[in-house]
């Protein structure tokens, strides 16, 4: 099992390594990097001083480096926008991003795995259709557009809830809801094809051949060998909400790392476009591993080796 | 030794005819409700995005100031003349909801179309090729896959600008490593079930092999993801426009039309909503379509007598 | 020899995309007490589905068992098994019928320790509790051939051997000491010195248990060192039936002869063909209302064309289900 987790960990780390230049390169697809940042009606002058102050000018090796051992001390630049230090920044719209993206992902397991469990022991059957339904209207409604749905039914007819902001406990269901089902919908059909084609297997032949009853198979069977599948999806999922965010949070006003995105992007403040992009694949890559060290954990296959 | 009274009969082999072969698929939609759904789904997509000119009852641009804000017809203030309302503008939404189909089917399907054609290209040498290019280049596709995607393509929209052709391009270029990953898969399948190997071995040249062999086994997977590909680049250009990232706002674009909407959401929804729910059922349609294209393509469920 | 098991008159059909595949064409046969029964034929000939049918172990759509009896008895009570409900035939599956199928890799859950898989069925028919379940389990284990079995319960299937999880799975059949051991072929998978090893392993435990086994085969060279008694089926039937000696000896039914003639002999010149029967397997998609295997019949004629032949009686326990017969050179009498 240790060789399996070093071997990931340096894969993540080369992954990383990987993110890094695209992230560099990023904003200098078009060229000179001057000119995305500053506005084109600026005159020269101030177009050079800023090139200087940025260090723009300098051999592209030189910069990348540069970054790159910034990034090693945790130091991303400070944001064009805000003057900030964007490290700064981004820790101090973390929390709000992580609450909401584990509300969403709480929301999607709670719903998602009992139905698609269900769905997959009893194929064909009614709840099997409607969990069918509802992962596959989950998965392709746009989250934004069910965001202002949402808030159009919820919020403004029925009062239920806040439109906007983090004030109050409850904020968090409405956005929470809109960016967990998307999760919610591809999970319930993964579960269930987890679970149907795990019954297809010889050993759930081999349970039934013993006479044990169904709820000994679904439970002592179907699912430990359904849960190693479904831990890495949603530690996966749970990636994609830290990192899908950004339009819930713009639409709901929710203080986190998606909605200082969106701002970074209309206000052409690239530094902290970077930082923030960087930010969250360090995270992606992260959990992908914990996803891998929990896979190793639970199937005896990898924990017992050989 | 007694004689058999009747040689064995084989019955004979007739070559389906087209409307043999049409039937069929007709009995194949039929077995299963979601995939009609889907492919009319499909169909209205395609028949709205050639047929736009025809099909609006009004131009998409032209402003009406006196009919701005009109609601749908079903509310009250409606009138069939504006069956789905107007926009602040006046415009009317039905005509802008059919015209924006052309940009979602536009993108969906040039970015499917560069995707594949870069993925399978790379998907073939990785996998037919094998040793340090297939390393390289799965090294490349698990970086790809791994970076969280709406990051990434938010921000590389943002620093080329604002197009369509722009757009194309990104999706087509970040979703290739899927399909990339799946031909490799399928290649890698097909030589190692032997009758590769046995066409090498009496010396069938390696293009027969790939025309052959290879391909054929490919098309079946790769129509599939490419339908559930496109429905999700339906679903991301909306994002994009949302977040003006997409094409320029003359332009109707269903992301630009919920995100026009937006301020006057709590008072006049049907200009977010509606377009929101067109992205909805465009996408979805989409999925049903795939996932009846899986079915019926499965070589696993393909029977001889066909 | 007390009749633990009689069945009479199975038919199971699926019903699949591309019709109805009749796989059980009216099957009759008795299983006795301590005996083991082999269960000869080609892949499609129903061995399995036949054996699976009478405890609901087919997939149930697109599966459905339409007609037939199968009256378990044990001692005073007897049940037909294909009026129980799935409640309760599940309480006989495990505790009174155990199973060995064929492929000990995927027959065994990859997540649990071997020894729970075994214990299972005690601490569920049987009332164990899990300690109680546990060293008995370990005994079993120790039965089997498993060495260092109390250790060994806590493994996993794949630090196992193949031939060791075929053991396992036999512990897994026997745990309660079932009165019918169904085997599916299970040294298919195997090595042939591993084979034989499963072989005499079952025989001890069967002379152990006092259990009878069914042992479903397609080598009739496993059977010949094995069976008490031989059932040879061919598309869904029952084609010939006879205690073992009785079948290589004087073999009835021209399929049996055809399968008889294609075992390879270690003493043959070399010069002869190796024989084969022509033709191929039929098609299942119809109803039968001929011979299954007059198309490849050399001596079918009208009725083989016409009827589905009975299994006729031709000799002491030994049935054959045909209208010719070979020896004679023509149509049977009593037929």
């Amino acid at each position: 099992m240790q060789r399996y987790l070093i071997s990931r960990f340096v894969q993540s780390i080369l992954l990383l390594i990987g993110v890094l230049i695209i992230i560099f390169f990023m904003v200098r697809l078009t060229g000179d990097p001057t000119s995305l940042m500053v506005a084109k009606e600026a005159p020269a002058e101030q177009r050079e001083a800023f090139r200087e102050a940025m260090g723009f000018n300098r051999p592209l090796y030189v910069q990348f480096f540069d970054y790159a051992f910034g990034i090693l001390r945790g130091d991303f630049g400070n944001s064009l926008h805000f003057r900030q230090p964007a490290t700064e920044l981004i820790l101090q719209r973390l929390p709000p991003t992580i609450q909401l993206a584990t509300a969403a992902l709480i929301f999607a397991i709670v719903l998602a795995v009992p139905i698609g469990i269900i769905g997959g022991s009893n194929p064909g059957s009614f709840i099997d259709t409607a969990g069918r339904t509802l992962g596959l209207v989950g998965q392709t409604i746009p989250n934004f557009v069910l965001a202002l749905i949402f808030i159009v039914v919820f919020a403004v007819k029925l009062g239920w809830f806040p439109s906007f902001g983090r004030d109050t406990a409850i904020s968090v269901v409405l956005p929470a809801i809109a960016l967990g089902v998307g999760s919610m919908g591809q999970l319930v059909r993964l579960t269930r094809s987890a679970v149907l084609e795990i019954r297809n297997e010889d050993y759930i032949r081999t349970a039934r051949s013993k006479g044990l009853s169904q709820i000994a198979i679904a439970s002592r069977h179907v699912f430990r060998n359904a849960a190693i599948a479904l831990i890495s999806v949603i530690s996966v999922q749970y990636g994609y909400l830290l990192g899908g965010s950004i339009y819930i949070e713009t639409i709901f006003s929710w203080p986190g790392l998606g909605n200082l995105l969106q701002q970074a992007i209309a206000g052409r403040d690239f530094v902290l476009v970077q930082a923030i992009a960087f930010f969250i694949a360090f995270f992606v890559v992260a959990l992908n591993f914990v996803a891998d060290m929990a896979y190793s954990l639970i199937d005896p296959r990898i924990r017992y080796g050989n | 030794m007694a004689t058999t009274s009747e040689s064995i009969q084989f019955d004979e082999y007739v070559e389906p005819t087209l409307w043999d072969r049409i039937a069929y698929v007709g009995r194949l939609l039929g077995r299963d409700r979601s995939g009609i759904i889907g492919m009319a789904l499909f169909l209205l997509l395609v028949v709205s995005a050639i047929f736009a000119p025809v099909i609006a009852p009004h131009d998409p641009l032209q402003q009406n100031l006196r009919a701005a804000k009109q609601p749908p017809v079903w509310e009250e203030g409606g009138t069939w003349e504006f069956p789905l309302g107007t926009d602040n503008l006046g415009r009317d939404i039905l005509s802008r909801i059919i015209f924006g189909s052309r940009v979602s089917l536009t993108v969906g399907f040039f970015g499917v179309l560069i995707a594949s054609t870069l993925g399978l290209v790379a998907g073939l040498v990785a996998g037919y090729v094998g040793g340090r290019t297939d390393s390289v280049i799965t090294g490349i596709v698990n970086l790809f896959l791994a970076i969280p995607y709406l990051v990434f393509v938010v921000v590389f929209a943002a620093v080329l600008g604002r197009s369509l052709i722009n757009v194309i391009w990104i999706f087509g270029i970040t979703d290739s490593p899927i399909f990339a990953r799946v031909t490799r898969g399928e290649v890698l399948r097909i030589r190692e079930s032997g009758y590769v190997e046995s066409a090498e071995s009496i010396g069938v040249s390696a293009t027969r092999i790939l025309f052959d062999h290879i391909l054929p086994n490919l098309i079946g997977p790769l129509i599939t993801l490419a339908t559930f590909e496109m429905s999700a680049m339906i679903f991301y250009e909306a994002g994009l426009s949302f977040l003006g990232l997409s094409v320029p706002p003359s332009v109707p674009s269903w992301g630009n039309m919920v995100q026009a909407g937006r301020q006057l959401l709590q008072t006049h929804w049907w200009i977010s909503i509606l377009p929101g729910i067109a992205i909805a059922i465009a996408a979805f349609g989409m999925n049903l379509l795939g996932d009846w294209l899986r079915d019926v393509l499965d070589p696993r469920l393909r029977r001889s007598r066909n | 020899m007390e009749t633990i098991l009689e069945v009479k008159g199975l038919v199971t059909r699926f019903y699949s995309i591309d019709g109805v595949v009749h796989a059980i064409n009216g099957v009759n046969f008795e299983l006795y007490e301590g005996e083991t029964l082999a269960v000869v034929g080609e892949s499609g000939s129903g061995k399995s589905v036949t054996m699976m049918s009478l405890v609901g172990l087919i997939p149930m759509p697109p599966g459905k068992v339409e007609a037939g009896e199968a009256i378990f008895s044990t001692g005073e009570t007897a049940i037909d098994l294909l009026s129980l409900s799935e409640e309760g035939i599940r309480h006989l599956r495990g505790s009174q019928i155990g199973f060995i199928f064929q492929d000990p890799i995927s027959s065994l859950n990859p997540t649990m320790t071997i020894g729970k898989q075994i214990a299972e069925s005690m601490t569920e028919h049987l009332g164990l509790s899990t300690s109680a379940a546990r060293s008995r389990t370990v005994e079993l284990l120790r039965n089997v051939g498993i060495p260092d079995a109390e250790r060994r319960y806590s493994s996993y299937p794949h630090h196992f051997s193949g031939g060791m999880r075929q053991r396992v799975m036999i512990a897994i059949a026997m745990a309660c000491q079932p009165k019918i051991v169904i085997a599916d072929e299970p040294t298919t998978a195997l090595d042939v010195t591993v084979q034989a090893q499963i072989v005499d392993l079952v025989k001890r435990l069967q002379e152990q248990y006092g259990a009878a086994v069914v042992w479903i085969t397609h080598d009739l060279g496993v059977v010949a060192g094995l069976a008490d008694r031989v059932l040879v089926m061919y598309g869904g039937t029952v084609v010939e039936s006879a205690p073992v000696d009785e079948l290589y000896e004087n073999p009835q039914h021209p399929y049996t002869l055809g399968l008889l003639k294609a075992i390879p002999q270690l003493d043959a010149s070399g010069d002869e063909k190796l024989e084969s029967i022509e033709g191929s397997p039929p098609d299942l998609l119809q109803e039968l209302a001929l011979c299954p295997f007059a198309p490849r019949c050399a001596y079918a004629f009208d009725r083989c064309w016409e009827e589905l032949p009975p299994a006729i009686k031709v000799g002491a326990q030994h049935t054959a289900a045909c209208f010719y017969d070979v020896e004679k050179g023509g149509p049977r009498n009593g037929a």
